[in-house]
């Protein structure tokens, strides 16, 4: 390499990978470090989401910092632990040799991260030490010789809190101190031959990591009893779960009442500039396209963002105080009746504002086939884009009236296609787990880290970066689909004095007519055909499309009420309800399903049998409500 | 930290319990890993188990500790183990072998 102009924008960056125990605050230093200069992406072939950052050392180096996942061990369990052996080991595709590995330890917990250390060790690549969160075990009263430490370990140490910014000069200099060495060895690029250890290696590993910890780390004098008080209230079997309950409930009254006045200020904006877009351009075509097909698609998706984002913000938050992986324990009994594991409750909670960030959140769940069977069902959980179309049935078909003395009939027909989209998600989740794939049983082990206090800038930058990934991936896919929903039912155009509406004469009509006789047993009129397609958009465009079938404009739904509870049977509307519980009426969730999978089988077979749900379930609803006169 | 040279699966001595036998509150220390009871109940295979387990600090001579118990069939269980605190269930911790006497 040409040194010739010397500048410093002629050396390569440096390549340091940050490795670690997963709850060591990994994360919050990789934060810390790199501030805003971040960006997430994938890996190349796998889902597995890819953290880098850009800094520049106090000697002006360039250094690009990666946040692998965390790993008690090289021997990877899961695709994210595999990406982190893979880019250790150099292995992964695309992904050069890491110069330098910090291994992160979260000082009070030396013992599973010394063993993790010593085998990155064996790897014969240059490994930094970084003591985080060295503030709390000093607190405790606990006393490390960091120079014994790094003599004894053969690498650097360095003490760190990530969330006050300490002690990240230090490791930085050290970085520094070393860079010539590590750039020099990097046209070597050797790896030691790694293989997986076996139970003998990893028991000679531990002992090596006491002997260690025993000669240059003090116990802590004041053990950490908050946590463990916490437990004896989070914990406990009775009064744990209520908590778990009560969270859950603030959780969603957030998500559902938090969101409304956002919801109702975008909903507002996408109409405005759908109205300015509009001004400007006459009648025709490209009006249509911009306002109904762009502008209106893209906003039916974008108004569940708030959701969203106040769904991650409590995942996240609830993640770093440390609870998550109780939940996980609460609820792990009761998922494992469906075969399901204690880590797929989240993701499936998450799904009942939207399957999309519930998806996204099956990244936790380690074991291959327990993630995919969570995501297939993370659909059938009641996602708020339901509740448009809930609403509109309802209010039109099922009379305000009290049953049983105290229950509202409309809310309990609510309650009813809540409680069976709950249902069908454990009952196919067994059907998965436990009928198509009795493989073995895999196990539920997960450490309960210490309560911490959020960072708030951490929570609020995670949180900011789900958001981006929800728009980009949702986003992209999206629009995509907004395009193709708006070509169906633009084309082909009603011929001059048209009687009917002109979606009818559409693809999208063409479609909705063709399917229609399909439809008929389950008691859908050519209108309900019709609006599926438009529907597969988002689930709550089909209440705009039955207004477009029946040539009411969007804004009054009370007069579309009325028209469809003139012109649909009850048997029929139940029917339309039923579909909604179970149907794949969700393009964007399809593409997630894919992005998240990397194959279009996934997609593929939730299509199917969730199309094959909805068309039985509404075909007996349709035809049990008829031949009891309703 | 007394017999953590124990050689692995060393013959299980009558004092010794299994983990998913023990009941709240229980203290004392791990003496070995034998996980082929668990991988033959359908579980994943002994070997791995044992790994897995061991590297989540379940190793011999490891001071335990059962801490919590979860609500249907008191499973899953809440151990310390040394200064970390794990969860797992009845069917994994009945691969881990304890004693009281050496505590």
């Amino acid at each position: 390499m040409s040194m010739a102009s010397g500048s410093v924008a002629d050396v390569p960056a440096l390549r340091v990978a940050l490795v670690g125990n997963p709850n060591s605050g990994k994360t919050a230093l990789f934060n810390a470090l790199t501030g805003g200069h971040q960006k997430v992406a994938n890996y190349a072939g796998v889902t597995v989401e890819k953290k880098e950052g850009i800094l520049t050392t106090p000697s002006g180096r360039r250094a690009l910092i990666v946040d692998l996942p965390g790993t008690y061990s090289l021997r990877a369990r899961s695709p994210d632990e595999e990406v982190t052996r893979d880019v250790v080991l150099g292995r992964q595709s695309g992904e050069a040799l890491p110069d330098v590995i910090v291994c992160v330890a979260d000082s009070m917990n030396l013992r599973l991260v010394l063993r993790l250390a010593l085998e990155l060790k064996a790897i014969g690549r240059p490994i930094i030490l970084a003591l985080n969160m060295i503030d709390i075990a000093q607190k405790r009263g606990l006393r490390i010789d960091v120079e014994g430490l790094a003599k004894e370990l053969g690498v650097a140490v360095v003490s760190t809190v990530a969330v006050r910014k300490r002690g990240l000069e230090e490791l930085l200099k050290e970085i520094d101190a070393h860079s010539d060495e590590y750039t020099q060895a990097r046209r070597l690029n050797l790896v030691a031959p790694w293989q997986e250890p076996s139970a003998t290696e990893i028991r000679a590993m531990h002992r090596e990591a006491e002997r260690i910890l025993k000669a240059y780390v003090k116990p802590p004098e004041r053990p950490d009893t908050l946590t463990e008080r916490t437990d004896d209230i989070l914990l406990h079997p009775v009064i744990g779960i209520l908590a778990l309950f009560a969270v859950l409930f603030v959780m969603f009254q957030a998500v559902f009442s938090w969101a409304t006045p956002l919801m109702d200020l975008i909903d507002a904006s996408f109409a405005w500039l759908g109205g300015a877009v509009g001004q400007f351009l006459p009648e025709g075509l490209l009006h249509s396209f911009l306002v109904d097909g762009i502008i209106a698609g893209v906003g039916s998706v974008v108004i569940f963002l708030p959701q969203i984002l106040i769904l991650f913000a409590f995942i996240i938050l609830l993640e770093d105080f440390g609870y998550m992986a109780r939940a996980a324990f609460l609820m792990d009994r009761m998922m494992g009746v469906t075969g399901l594991h204690g880590r797929a409750f989240i993701p499936l909670l998450s799904s009942l504002a939207c399957a999309i960030p519930g998806i996204m959140a099956t990244r936790v769940i380690d074991n291959r086939r327990d993630r995919i069977a969570t995501i297939m069902v993370a659909p059938l959980m009641t996602c708020s884009a339901r509740i448009p179309v809930y609403t509109l049935i309802i209010a039109a078909f099922i009379p305000r009236e009290t049953v049983w003395g105290i229950f509202n009939l409309q809310g309990l027909v609510m309650f009813g296609l809540y409680a069976a989209g709950i249902l069908a998600t454990l009952i196919v989740a067994f059907v998965f787990r436990r009928v198509f794939w009795r493989g073995v049983v895999e196990p539920f082990l997960i450490e309960l880290p210490s309560y911490k206090i959020p960072d708030p800038m951490n929570v609020a930058r995670n949180v900011w970066q789900r958001g981006e990934v929800f728009l980009k991936r949702a986003g992209t896919v999206i629009f995509v689909l907004m395009v193709v929903v708006w070509l169906l039912s633009t084309f082909p155009m009603a011929p001059e004095g048209a009687t009917r509406p002109a979606i009818d004469y559409s693809f999208a009509g063409m479609i909705g007519h063709a399917i229609q006789p399909f439809l008929a047993p389950i008691g859908f009129n050519w209108e309900m055909s019709v609006a599926l397609i438009p529907g597969m958009a988002a689930r709550e465009v089909a209440v705009a499309a039955l207004g477009t079938v029946y040539a009411i404009s969007g804004a009054d739904e009370g007069s579309l009420a009325a028209t469809l509870a003139a012109q649909w049977s009850l048997p029929s509307a139940l029917a339309f309800l039923v579909w909604y519980v179970f149907a794949p009426q969700c393009a964007a969730t399809l593409g997630v399903v894919k992005r998240e999978t990397n194959s279009w089988k996934w997609p593929t077979i939730m299509f199917v049998y969730m199309f094959a749900l909805a068309y039985f379930a509404s075909f007996l609803t349709y035809n049990i409500a008829k031949a009891g006169g309703l | 930290m007394t017999n953590i040279d124990r050689a692995p699966n060393a013959k299980v001595e009558a004092k010794d319990a299994r983990l998913d036998s023990a009941k709240r509150g229980y203290a004392g220390v791990i003496t070995s890993i034998a996980a082929e009871d668990v991988a033959a109940d359908g579980g994943i295979a002994s070997v791995e188990l044992e790994r897995r387990l061991l590297e989540m600090g379940f190793v011999e001579g490891a001071a335990i500790e059962v801490l919590h118990l979860g609500l249907f069939g008191g499973d899953p269980i809440a151990v310390r183990l040394g200064d970390t605190r794990v969860a797992l269930r009845r069917r994994e911790a009945h691969a881990i072998l304890i004693s009281s006497a050496a505590a």
